[in-house]
């Protein structure tokens, strides 16, 4: 809002008719707080009101009904010493090789294989591979609960090619070393749809001549894409990584319907536990506060991608 | 330049600030208000709803199903009975009234009664914040101290301040019951050629006996995470003794009393050599409960340890299907099982009709309702009740289980009332224990930190 255009700021000035203060091209002026209000009151009435209030309540100790107890910061203290929380952050951490790390990985590869060849019907794939991102997750979760079953496809289709071993006997959600995994398998198949999308939409955007001057160049299709694909993705990349990461760390949907954190705490995430807090356990305070950190670590983390991509650009 | 990257300037930093102030304004005031203690009301003129013009009444519950069906039954079989009551019926699956109870019974207009679950998670937090009304007098004038026993209202009774269970003022009410015990496929046990077990050691070999013969001895699924619970309790039932146990649950001797006891530990490994030796369901932590419900229903599993709730689903007058309680260590020794009260009715606090909410709940609780409510495949625990019963179903066996558990007052509550957060801390430390994760030790050890934690915060 801080750059009206210059145009508009000098003619305000020649159609007053009367000569007022003289103002600089570009110079801000007090009318554009109005033009922001409509926005800005709805945004603090639904944003920033119920932060503070949550701010608030995470200094609390609050069952949600009766009148609360002042605690400080006992809260936020918990954070570090919960077992809970800190396995619930190390499944995120893991969560995130899936829903983040190798959604980019294919991504990258399919859309590098892509921008070199032309396909027939590519809209038809881009669509097809753009569908698990449409159906929202609690739908396909169901799909996703058989296929996992201990009796489900998956565990058939492996017991039938002799590798029955390695199927656990308890499916695929119900065993503590693949209920993780399992979760982010599927996550996986709905993000990497959306990476792929705007890669390849970024890769279009790259001239024809870059690649053309590459391979005049003699660059195989490896140095190719370092070359020219990579670089030329790079905001790409900035936002799909921003998104996927604050995406997994705000992970709540597939585990409320594939495991309910189970079995014992394996699958257990920060969302799962500000909710379970909030609305089984009557913990208000503790969830708020958990709550806010977990904004604050998204915060950082999101400020820590920019800087690192930004730096990249520089160099 | 692209959006994301504005946070990154000063004016990041300075709306940082603007939060932190903000953050100070608000923490000004505490959430919750101020909570006025809630006195017993006068006992009631006249019995019945008064005849003081239209009165609408808002009833929140959870029964869906057989039982829900019956429940629109009754309520527009009371409307016609007192023509100048309206029935507004909010209902809500058990999660959803969990999770919505609280924010509508604590707003300005909440609902006139409500089906609410004991323990401190539910009904002793609402106690707590006194948003629900002292049933007391209402008992007196209706006689319901005398139709169920002392037990199924001491699971509704709380002092006023919501800080001791089990005693004190009386909060919710019902006259039906639950039961958790063990279904038995009759065809199967004389197949195996096997007697309904009288010891737990009899029990044992039952188990073995099937496991043998190749059957599945107990059908299970677990990955809903509360049938753990059910399997661990009737086991605990028979190694520790009731009054610790109900002691335990009640809190009643604050941190004296404590989970890791050498009673449950037994129980804990007995549990872990079962699911070790192949007694339950092959993958039963990935199975889920309803499909092994279906299951046992269409004739697979020798055994299904579960509540009286499956009987419905079994069908009322199935006469191939039998119940036992899990048979106590001594021969002869009185029953002892989990169970008890069902979902009891409460009234707010701030009902303005509390005369006629109490005429509902006596209602939803008569000799009328009940038989209903049997044929739906519910468990009643007044006097005079089973009339209707056909001897011989499974229906039969389970009330007459109940009764008997009753009488010798052997009902032990559902472990997770005994804090906010021991269902969550249970059935994990139950999923991890049959999956061989921790040993029986570990398991009590984990759930009694969550036991003193609440214990202390009491203090």
């Amino acid at each position: 809002m801080s750059e009206l255009p210059a145009v508009v700021a000098s003619r305000a000035v020649a159609d007053g008719g009367r000569r007022r203060r003289e103002r600089l091209p570009g110079e801000p002026r007090r009318i554009g707080y109005l033009y922001i209000a409509p926005a800005f009151l709805l945004f603090a009435a639904f944003n920033l009101v119920p932060l503070v209030q949550g701010i608030n309540v995470s200094l609390y100790n609050w069952d949600g009904i009766s009148p609360a107890t002042w605690v400080g910061f006992a809260n936020y203290g918990e954070f570090f010493t919960s077992p809970d929380i800190r396995s619930g952050y190390l499944h995120v951490l893991i969560l995130m090789i899936f829903y983040s790390f190798l959604p980019i990985i294919i991504g990258l590869f399919l859309a590098a294989v892509m921008s070199r060849i032309r396909i027939r019907g590519l809209t038809f794939f881009r669509m097809l591979l753009f569908l698990p991102l449409v159906i929202t997750d609690v739908v396909t979760a169901v799909a996703w609960i058989w296929i996992y079953d201990a009796t489900g496809p998956l565990s058939t289709t492996l017991k039938a090619v002799g590798l029955g071993h390695f199927v656990p006997s308890a499916g695929w959600l119900g065993d503590f070393n693949t209920a993780l995994p399992a979760v982010g398998v599927f996550g996986m198949w709905g993000q990497f749809g959306f990476c792929l999308i705007l890669f390849l939409a970024g890769v279009m955007k790259i001239p024809a001549t870059l690649y053309e001057a590459a391979r005049v160049d003699g660059a195989n299709a490896v140095r190719e894409f370092f070359a020219v694909t990579l670089p030329g993705l790079r905001y790409e990349l900035q936002v799909v990584l921003v998104l996927t990461v604050i995406g997994t760390l705000g992970t709540f949907d597939e585990i409320y319907v594939l495991t309910a954190g189970g079995p014992g705490t394996s699958t257990t995430v920060p969302a799962y536990l500000v909710w379970r807090r909030a609305f089984q356990t009557g913990q208000v305070g503790s969830a708020a506060a958990l709550g806010i950190i977990l904004m604050l670590i998204i915060f950082a983390v999101t400020y820590g991608i920019n800087r690192l991509m930004e730096r990249g650009a520089e160099t | 330049m692209n959006a994301v990257s504005s946070i990154a300037g000063p004016r990041f930093r300075r709306a940082l600030a603007l939060l932190a102030l903000l953050a100070l304004v608000g923490a000004a005031c505490t959430p919750g208000g101020k909570t006025a203690q809630v006195s017993v009301p006068p006992p009631p003129a006249a019995t019945g709803v008064p005849d003081t013009g239209p009165i609408t009444l808002t009833i929140w519950d959870q029964e869906s199903g057989p039982v829900g069906k019956v429940w629109d039954q009754l309520n527009s079989e009371f409307e016609a009975k007192y023509t100048n009551v309206t029935i507004k019926r909010v209902n809500r699956d058990f999660g959803e009234l969990k999770t919505l109870l609280k924010l509508a019974i604590s707003g300005p207009h909440p609902p006139d009664v409500v089906e609410a679950n004991q323990g401190w998670p539910d009904m002793g937090q609402l106690v707590k914040a006194g948003l629900l009304l002292p049933l007391d007098n209402y008992a007196k004038a209706y006689g319901w101290n005398e139709r169920v026993p002392a037990t199924v209202l001491a699971v509704s009774s709380w002092t006023p301040d919501g800080k001791q269970f089990g005693t004190g003022n009386l909060f919710g009410y019902t006259s039906m019951g639950e039961i958790i015990g063990v279904y038995y496929n009759k065809q199967k046990l004389s197949d195996l050629g096997l007697t309904i077990p009288t010891t737990f050691d009899e029990f044992e070999q039952d188990l073995a006996a099937a496991k043998q013969q190749g059957e599945v001895p107990i059908m299970f699924g677990n990955n809903d995470a509360f049938p753990g619970i059910h399997e661990y309790a009737v086991i605990q039932d028979q190694m520790a003794p009731v009054s610790t146990l109900t002691d335990l649950i009640f809190g009643l001797q604050g941190s004296t009393l404590s989970f890791d006891t050498p009673a449950n530990v037994q129980a804990a490994t007995t549990l872990q050599e079962w699911s070790q030796k192949g007694y339950f369901t092959p993958g039963f932590g990935g199975g889920g409960y309803d499909t092994a419900v279906a299951n046992f229903a269409k004739g697979q599993g020798l055994f299904m340890i579960t509540g009286n709730w499956i009987v419905a689903n079994l069908g009322a007058d199935n006469r191939k299907y039998g119940f036992f309680l899990m048979p106590p260590v001594k021969a002869g020794d009185p029953p002892v099982s989990t169970g008890g009260a069902g979902f009891p009715l409460a009234i707010s606090a701030g009902s303005e009709h509390a005369d006629a909410a109490a005429a509902y709940i006596d209602w939803m609780n008569s000799d009328h309702a009940s038989e209903l409510l049997v044929q739906a495949g519910e468990i009643p625990l007044h006097t005079g009740a089973s009339s209707s019963i056909v001897p011989g179903t499974v229906l039969a066996d389970v009330v007459n289980a109940a009764t008997a558990v009753s009488e010798a007052n052997g009902v032990v509550p559902y472990e997770d009332w005994a804090t906010p957060t021991f269902y969550d801390s249970l059935t994990a430390a139950i999923q991890e224990l049959m999956g061989m994760r921790i040993t029986p030790q570990q398991f009590v050890s984990n759930v009694q930190k969550d036991y003193s934690d609440f214990q202390k915060s009491r203090a």
